[in-house]
């Protein structure tokens, strides 16, 4: 597969990287980062050239000016909380961010603590605290909540959200979570088969596309007026109310239907 | 009457061969963990020759290369005075060669045990290939960093051929213990062969004993991590 990639992001934005599995959302940000190289084309950052095939130019990853947070956490198993997030100091440079991240990422009671006893949630702010102690211009998330429960995830993405906006970071994501996406994300770039199929605002790229699962109730009662008819419909101990045109589907009370979300306008469809 | 000088040689000879080992092979077997290239499977073949050859084998390619005669032993004896056939430096840059693979291998398993994000996490924080190897890397491998130098050190002590052919059987200068008894027993007498043998079985044995032990007790601790 051939990936593709033509963007530009604006400094402090907060940008999603959505797609299948295998599209390259990942190795976007492996090259973004100096893991992997691109075969040709440039990687420019404020001005700054990290990698140009025509020029030659490769900057090492140390030297990029990245923090990256990996799926797998990527913690240094010999060293305890504290240890881990002042490994990004450089010498002789003060500990006080440490201090202050482990505030912001509420770490500060587990800073003596062994990583091996940590949870899945704990962990990926350890990681997160690590990658913003070395300061970077821009910080990529590799699904970095994939593998936490529904509850911490929450958390992590509000702890996320403060974080970016706090240390004024340019943040990449990488995600399958539509929620996720909405809420942390100023746009999303959609990847498909290495290639940028779209780049707009996640309200309106989720809307447009549909994909978020449909939803299913039944049918308690019709109110038919001259313009169209009014259809209630009992979902989740709720009822809620469509209204259709005439030409729309023909339903009757009783029958379970699903409702489709497209274009601003919520549809009735037949199971 | 035991004669000490054999085992205090060998000894000696076994923990200089660790000791270099153990520097050299660190930054040999960070290298040979990168990605495969023909010049990495070459050096790799080389490294783990001695595994397979015999140690006769090398002991003879050696002796030619230190003997006075040959270009390379030619050449240190007339610019740096030094002759390594028949002395304990050339058995100490034979033994080194001949358990290159006990300290590599277990280092290379190493650093190929552990996942290619750790590195990849200390360089995003800005550190260079020599932080991360130190400061991250080594401190994760010590199982196998302890089994490379206790190899090292049991297999030093048992050589022999390469020894023979490389020191000679110079008393208190290249005769190692593994040589003593093998004289102890071309002289029938065999409770000074014994002897020697008996203290050399027990080290290696106390030697392996402590590998295990160190390794089990670790395996324990992750467990109840």
């Amino acid at each position: 597969m051939m990936l593709h990639v033509d963007c530009r992001f604006e400094q402090g934005k907060f940008i999603a990287v959505y797609g299948p599995s295998g599209a390259g959302k990942t190795s976007i940000l492996r090259m973004l980062a100096g893991f992997m190289n691109p075969d040709e084309g440039y990687i420019r950052m404020d001005n700054e050239s990290w990698f140009d095939s025509g020029k030659r130019i490769h900057v090492k990853p140390q030297h990029r000016k990245i923090g990256f947070v990996f799926q797998d956490y990527a913690l240094f198993p010999h060293m305890n909380v504290r240890e881990n997030i002042s490994f990004a100091l450089k010498k002789n440079e003060s500990a006080e961010i440490v201090e202050e991240l482990m505030h912001v990422t509420g770490l500060t009671g587990l800073a003596a603590r062994n990583i091996q006893t940590l949870s899945g949630g704990q962990k990926q702010r350890v990681a997160l605290a690590r990658a913003i102690a070395s300061k970077p211009s821009i910080l990529l998330l590799d699904e970095p909540l994939s593998a936490i429960d529904q509850n911490m995830r929450v958390q992590l993405q509000h702890t996320l959200e403060e974080v970016h906006k706090r240390y004024k970071l340019t943040s990449i994501l990488v995600s399958h979570n539509m929620e996720e996406i909405i809420r942390l994300s100023d746009f999303v770039i959609h990847l498909e088969e290495g290639q940028v199929r779209q780049i707009s605002a996640p309200v309106s790229f989720f809307r447009d596309h549909n994909s978020a699962p449909e939803i299913t109730g039944q049918v308690v009662s019709i109110e038919k007026n001259p313009d169209g008819s009014c259809t209630f419909i009992l979902l989740n101990n709720r009822i809620i109310k469509i209204y259709s045109d005439n030409d729309g589907q023909q339903v009757e009370v009783g029958e379970k239907v699903g409702i489709v979300y497209k274009n601003d306008v919520a549809k009735i469809r037949k199971l | 009457m035991v004669e000490w000088s054999p085992l205090w040689l060998t000894l000696k000879l076994s923990f200089l061969t660790t000791l270099i080992l153990f520097c050299v092979a660190i930054p040999l077997a960070n290298w040979l963990s990168k990605e495969k290239t023909i010049p990495r499977t070459f050096v790799e073949v080389i490294v783990s020759m001695p595994l397979v050859l015999p140690p006769s084998v090398i002991g003879f390619y050696l002796l030619l290369a230190f003997s006075p005669a040959g270009a390379l032993g030619g050449m240190l004896e007339k610019w740096f005075d030094i002759r390594l056939v028949f002395s304990f430096g050339g058995l100490l840059i034979a033994s080194i060669i001949y358990s290159l693979p006990f300290m590599v291998h277990p280092i290379q398993s190493g650093l190929a045990s552990l996942p290619s994000s750790l590195k990849e996490a200390a360089y995003s924080l800005g550190k260079s290939e020599r932080q991360t190897l130190f400061g991250v890397l080594l401190p994760n491998i010590k199982p196998f960093l302890f089994t490379g130098v206790i190899l090292t050190f049991a297999h030093t002590i048992g050589e022999f051929g390469i020894v023979l052919m490389i020191g000679g059987n110079i008393p208190g200068k290249t005769r190692t213990a593994s040589i003593a008894i093998y004289d102890e027993v071309e002289a029938f007498n065999y409770p000074a062969a014994n002897r020697y043998a008996l203290t050399l079985l027990t080290i290696s044995f106390i030697m392996l004993f402590l590998l295990y032990l160190y390794n089990r007790r670790l395996a324990r601790i992750n467990v109840i991590q």
